[in-house]
């Protein structure tokens, strides 16, 4: 596809994005939480370009949900503005002190240490009844816009177009991020680490700037998800909601940014459909796609399903003491 | 203090046998596969639900109450009869010789189907059948009373532990599975029949968690979500002692237990948290596990 | 180090692999602007001796100074960032990108990564992959992707990525196996040239007796994790324990 059918092509999903409330309204709330997740999707697909899968990730969506919650109950700050800013913040400071421990695994280990670590969080969560509410969750106040105070049904609305703005804008950027450099060495990770290594590029920084950036996303995705339902729960960072992250990212492709919003939207259309006939199998649903997804459509995975050969030769050939 | 702590202890390492079926199994099947099934945790939760609805058959049937016990071990030899080859030949099978980043992405899809499955056919409560722990009773020793059935546990883990160590030191088919974990190339080219080795090993290793599941419905019940919790735990125990390394594993999880002992006795609040933390800590100083040894890339 | 024109030295390094001596109590100097072969059999030590020297393979005992400076056993990526760049038995690239993307993360890696948004596809860093690709005579591929080049390409690729880093010490291993013997004498000769003209040091693993006699100003020959002889090709060839050791086996 050429650039400019492309630019063509995505400002006319914007446009129809921004066209959906008042075409489908009774839509625009589980279209402001599928535009949320997407955000938490494409931090998980960041981390996919370098091979990685965290299946712990709504761990950061958690906590971006839970921040807000805690700072506009306990610290009284009721800016929408300052509750993205603050959340965020405190989920990339989460992510870069956690991602220094994990990016020094790969594969498998760092998959099943990234699950570890939500499901701990899950148990607190739900467990510190004073705290966090226990299972209870926490409820958040409608937020404040600019000292404005608005009714929930108007500041819905305003957040729909405010997660639309920030999924241009940060969209944006994280592709910006994916066509510098340091976006090249993420992707380079994957395809051969000990030649990057011997480049002089030290892949340990560069997917700690990776899991940082994707845990930023991911807890963006969780405060514009806790305003829109205006309650958190532990179930925000269970390994299912992170099952559904990774199904999001997979189906959406990791090639570009708008894969995994694309995948969001498209997989919160389904549910809303499913959710009345097929609740109990809502996983089992996720979990056949993203089969489905690897065996016929490989190809938004690059270089994921192909066979390592090159790499395995390097074993196999060598046989120089 | 320390009549306190031994009961506390016996329970510890009870659990640690449960742990240990899991982890045994998942660290087989990674050295003959070398594939970490992410629903290695869910054939646990299987085979508990599948004991504990015998279990219940057997006694609302008014049959007698001791066939409770060959009832677990028959719910585990029967899960890992219908699931261990078809999963093995189907899903694993497409797998194998794919990056790794597709072998956690099928097993995980395949993880997401089992635990909706479960809930559909055997529902969201919880079941209890504790019949066999009914049945074994109590015993005093100097004082303490321990359940007769969690001394059982500890002694079927042993008698695995050694049961496998004789398997595949001592038969035929072991030292087929153990040249296959040596060089898998060489053992093609020698002629071994590596279709059936992992089909063979892949079933082994949902029978022992399988078992393991099925020995937990007497004394913890079974409830959705069990699967997730144990796979964890599993992989923790497997991680802590190296991947691939079956006796390491038994180790491993004696520590995972005792960790859990202490933080129950010392700092309650850490619980559940604490055999993640032993883990993290563990790998931390040796990436590799206990007993674990490195595979350096040649260049 | 007491002598000044040594670019690269190891001293007394030892490594075992398994009992087998891949390098045994190894004391010896490179020197600054020459080009040096390393010749010996299969498993006599040299592909380990590169290893050493960047990183790859720790010493058990000994240690490597480049200019006075120790850097023994200093992971892969400083050694690198120190200046010396290797190329690989066996290519090691980016096989989902095509040669020219290859060549300007090779150039940006040296530059630094972590330089915020401008795109690595910039003018500068394009100018001089391409500077480089019209050097090694890859103009026609430079927009294939690397993973489906064929064996000779891809050797070429991989050491054409190492030189955009402008190491200042460059290590080759068997720079020409996999190219075929029309093309050996003139891929040897652009990279030669290229490097003279960079004041780039190089030594490297060659199996051809003909591209050694050719190219190199010092040859070292390896057995058993040893050195047994080292000097000019023509002294060193001449040499009965040579020709037995190494001559005879190739």
């Amino acid at each position: 596809m050429r650039p400019a059918t492309l630019y063509l092509l995505l400002a006319g999903g914007v446009l129809a994005m921004a066209a959906l409330p008042i075409l489908l309204p009774w839509k625009q709330f589980v279209m402001t939480v599928a535009m949320a997740k997407g955000f938490a999707a494409l931090g998980v697909a960041l981390l996919l370009r370098a091979g990685m899968i965290s299946i712990g990730h709504a761990l950061f969506l958690a906590l971006g949900a839970y921040a807000a919650a805690f700072m506009s109950r306990g610290a009284g700050i009721t800016d929408l503005g300052l509750l993205i800013l603050g959340s965020v913040a405190i989920s990339t400071v989460c992510g870069a002190l956690v991602g220094a421990y994990m990016v020094r695994y790969r594969a498998i280990f760092f998959a099943m240490l990234n699950l570890a670590v939500s499901m701990v969080v899950f148990s607190l969560l739900a467990k510190l009844y004073r705290v966090t509410g226990g299972t209870d969750g926490m409820r958040v106040p409608v937020p404040t816009i600019f000292g404005m105070e608005y009714d929930k049904s108007q500041f819905d609305a305003i957040l729909y177009y405010v997660a639309l703005v920030l999924i241009v804008a940060v969209g944006f950027l994280v592709h910006r991020y994916l066509k510098s450099p340091l976006g090249h060495a993420l992707a380079a990770v994957h395809s051969n680490e000990v030649r990057l290594e011997y480049l002089g590029v030290s892949a340990w920084r560069v997917l700690l700037v990776a899991y940082t950036v994707s845990a930023a996303l991911a807890g963006l995705g969780g405060v514009l998800t806790a305003v829109a339902v205006g309650h958190v729960l532990p179930e925000y960072a269970y390994w299912t909601e992170s099952g559904h992250l990774v199904l999001t990212a997979v189906l959406g492709g990791i090639g570009g940014v708008a894969g995994p919003f694309l995948g969001s939207i498209f997989l919160e259309f389904v549910h809303s459909f499913a959710v009345g006939y097929a609740d109990d199998a809502w996983n089992m649903i996720n979990g056949i796609a993203l089969l489905l997804v690897i065996f016929f459509l490989p190809q938004g995975l690059y270089g994921l399903i192909a066979r390592r050969r090159a790499a395995k030769s390097v074993m196999e050939r060598d046989e120089d003491k | 203090m320390l009549f306190a702590i031994v009961p506390l202890i016996v329970d510890g390492l009870a659990n640690a046998a449960l742990i240990f079926f899991v982890a045994v199994g998942l660290t087989l099947v990674f050295s003959v596969l070398r594939i970490l099934n992410v629903a290695h945790g869910s054939f646990y939760s299987i085979g508990a639900y599948v004991a504990a609805s015998i279990g219940l058959w057997i006694i609302s049937s008014g049959l007698n109450p001791w066939l409770s016990f060959p009832a677990l071990l028959i719910a585990a030899a029967l899960v890992a009869a219908l699931m261990g080859p078809l999963i093995e030949r189907t899903l694993v099978h497409w797998t194998y010789g794919k990056g790794e980043a597709v072998q956690i992405l099928v097993t995980f899809g395949l993880f997401l189907i089992l635990e909706d499955l479960q809930r559909i056919v055997f529902g969201v409560r919880s079941i209890y059948a504790d019949t066999p722990m009914a049945l074994l009773g109590v015993s005093e020793i100097g004082g303490i009373i321990y359940l007769n059935y969690q001394l059982l546990l500890i002694g079927l883990a042993v008698l695995t532990l050694i049961g496998l160590r004789l398997f595949i030191r001592h038969t035929r088919q072991g030292k087929l599975i153990s040249a296959v974990v040596e060089d898998r190339e060489v053992s093609e080219a020698m002629g071994i029949n590596t279709r059936r080795i992992f089909m063979m090993a892949f079933t082994l290793g949902v029978f022992l968690a399988a078992l393991g599941g099925a020995l937990a419905t007497p004394t913890s019940g079974v409830a959705p979500g069990l699967g997730a919790e144990t796979m964890v735990l599993a992989f923790a125990v497997a991680a802590i002692a190296g991947l691939g390394q079956v006796e390491g594993a038994a180790v491993a999880a004696v520590i995972v237990g005792v960790a859990r002992v202490l933080a129950i006795y010392y700092v309650p609040a850490l619980d559940a948290v604490a055999p993640y933390l032993v883990m993290l800590v563990v790998l931390l100083i040796w990436p590799y596990g206990l007993f674990g040894t490195t595979q350096s890339r040649r260049i | 180090m007491s002598d000044e024109r040594a670019l690269l030295s190891v001293r007394g390094i030892t490594v075992n692999f398994a009992g087998v001596k891949a390098a045994d109590d190894v004391t010896l100097s490179i020197n600054r602007g020459d080009f040096t072969a390393i010749i010996g059999a299969n498993g006599s030590g040299k592909t380990t001796f590169l290893n050493i020297c960047t990183g790859y393979v720790k010493p058990q005992a000994g240690a490597v100074y480049l200019e006075g400076r120790e850097i023994t056993a200093l992971p892969p990526r400083n050694i690198a960032r120190q200046g010396i760049a290797r190329s690989f038995q066996i290519p090691q690239l980016f096989t989902d990108q095509t040669v020219r993307e290859n060549l300007m993360l090779s150039i940006a890696a040296r530059e630094g990564v972590f330089q915020g948004f401008t795109p690595l596809d910039r003018p500068e860093y394009r100018a001089e992959a391409d500077e480089l690709i019209a050097l090694v005579g890859l103009q026609s591929v430079a927009d294939t992707l690397t993973g489906t080049l064929p064996e000779g390409l891809r050797k070429l690729a991989d050491v054409t990525l190492a030189l955009a880093l402008k190491p200042r010490l460059l290590l080759l291993d068997e720079p020409t196996s996999g190219v075929s013997a029309l093309e050996r004498f003139d891929i040897m000769n652009t990279l030669m040239n290229a490097l003279r003209e960079r004041e780039t040091t190089a030594l490297f693993v060659e199996h051809d007796m003909e591209v050694v006699r050719r190219y190199a100003d010092r040859v070292l020959v390896w057995d058993t994790g040893s050195v047994i002889a080292d000097g000019l090709p023509d002294t060193v060839f001449a040499d009965e324990r040579v020709i037995k050791s190494v001559l005879g086996a190739v």
